[in-house]
């Protein structure tokens, strides 16, 4: 059974925007839509590691930002090459404020 | 020291001991609100460039066939030769970053429609900027690099008409359409792209063989002047601008600011070259599209080595570094940064010398 983890505040992420949320020996990113709808996949870029907290979100999509993957943050499918490996999601969800993930 | 450009050579291989592959490269800090107003993406400015660029190729065009056989088609042929074989660089690499329209699918027309022009197939030269883009510049590793040390200056003069570019496409074109992929793409192509690169190479070799025969059916030069051979004979601007980008500059460093220049150029070059002469600011923030280009520049300006002020400038500043690379290939340009820039980052290079 996975562990609820407090991940920040719900207010430390603006409207389309992400920041980055380490646990532990990983690196994840928190995601909030257009809608304030909140997601968490893992932090890097699936083709070449590259970190996804400097990417652009686009109502509830992430792009990479060296070389435009971008990945649906849902479902964590890739929607725009060059990466060909979907992204790792995980069961998010806002309580009282804060933002906990499931991993 | 010697240099090996082949991606499947030594050099390849040192630069993947030395800790230069995929690495992390220096950035500029930019607020991150600021950033996210930069990286906004719009379709009006690239809707706009865009009718302008197909409604003066087709007046270009139409006033070129009109003007035929007369010498006073020739200006006409050779502006639409310019936006054929030179704007269209620009709009492949702009839709190929995704960043010159909001909506994908803008992107992915113009994107096939310059791919097409320039005869770069889409898969293999997504996969290779985004190469250019992890290795910049770096031996061995980036597929992209138009001047390579020593300078060969009649290769490099050679390709001012695509003489260089033009066979290698067909080449490359021939070898996909018969199923195959070269050994240097096997390095950086998704192997589940290639049979689209095949069916795409199949696709175009069908369009030129139907422009020559449509060329020997008439009797005329027409067609070909018109798909095709503006590949050559408008080129020159794409090339003119694009040793302009690396060129002279440091190779094997992890910061842009090395091995790439900015440099100031009049509206037109701007527009065929769709603010690419920015050109330390696009591969430090690739996803800034192309009308932030100017904004982004005022940002960094703080961090950054002067621009060039023009592009005469600019030459004189490069021709004599490659004409001395001819004999000393370690040779190359360091700017100064201006004070209170943070210091350039020149990687594991310098800490393994």
């Amino acid at each position: 059974m996975a562990e609820w983890i407090d991940a920040c505040a719900a207010d430390d992420v603006e409207e389309e925007d992400v920041i980055r949320f380490d646990h532990g020996d990983r690196t994840f990113v928190i995601v909030r839509d257009h809608r304030d709808s909140y997601y968490c996949t893992d932090g890097l870029c699936t083709h070449e590691d590259v970190h996804l907290e400097n990417g652009l979100v686009v109502e509830a999509t992430i792009e990479c930002p060296k070389h435009s993957s971008i990945f649906d943050c849902a479902t964590g499918e890739v929607e725009t090459p060059p990466a060909c490996e979907n992204l790792r999601t995980y069961p998010t969800k806002v309580e009282n404020g804060r933002v906990l993930v499931a991993l | 020291m010697p240099r090996d450009y082949d991606l499947t050579g030594g050099d390849a291989r040192r630069a993947l001991d030395a800790g230069l592959v995929t690495e992390d490269w220096y950035k500029t800090p930019i607020d991150r609100k600021q950033m996210k107003a930069l990286m906004k993406r719009a379709d009006q400015p690239a809707i706009r460039d865009t009718l302008i660029l197909f409604g003066l190729m087709a007046v270009f065009a139409g006033a070129a066939i009109a003007l035929m056989p007369s010498w006073w088609s020739v200006p006409f042929w050779l502006a639409y030769g310019v936006l054929y074989g030179s704007a269209m660089d620009s709009r492949w690499h702009e839709c190929g970053h995704g960043t010159a329209f909001k909506t994908r699918w803008m992107n992915q027309l113009v994107y096939q429609v310059a791919c097409f022009c320039m005869m770069r197939d889409p898969w293999c030269w997504k996969y290779s900027h985004a190469r250019h883009h992890s290795d910049t510049i770096i031996v061995g590793r980036d597929p992209e690099i138009a001047i390579m040390r020593p300078v060969v200056t009649l290769k490099l003069a050679a390709n001012l008409v695509g003489l260089v570019d033009v066979p290698d496409g067909l080449r490359r074109m021939v070898v996909h359409a018969s199923g195959r992929m070269l050994p240097d793409e096997e390095t950086y192509v998704e192997a589940v792209f290639y049979p689209k690169t095949y069916r795409t190479a199949r696709i175009w070799l069908a369009i030129y063989a139907l422009t020559g025969l449509a060329a020997l059916l008439f009797q005329s030069w027409i067609p070909l002047l018109l798909i095709g051979l503006p590949r050559m004979y408008g080129c020159w601007h794409m090339v003119m601008t694009g040793w302009l980008q690396h060129g002279g500059l440091d190779d094997n460093a992890l910061d842009h600011r090395l091995n790439s220049r900015t440099v100031y150029m009049n509206p037109v070059s701007r527009f065929i070259y769709w603010n690419m002469n920015y050109h330390v600011e696009h591969h430090m923030f690739p996803l800034v599209p192309y009308y932030r280009l100017p904004e982004l520049h005022a940002v960094c300006a703080h961090d950054f080595p002067a621009p060039s002020r023009s592009i005469p400038q600019a030459y004189a500043e490069m021709l004599p570094v490659l004409w001395r690379q001819r004999r000393d290939p370690d040779f190359h340009l360091r700017r100064p940064l201006p004070d209170g820039a943070h210091p350039y980052q020149k990687g594991p290079r310098a800490s393994a010398a």
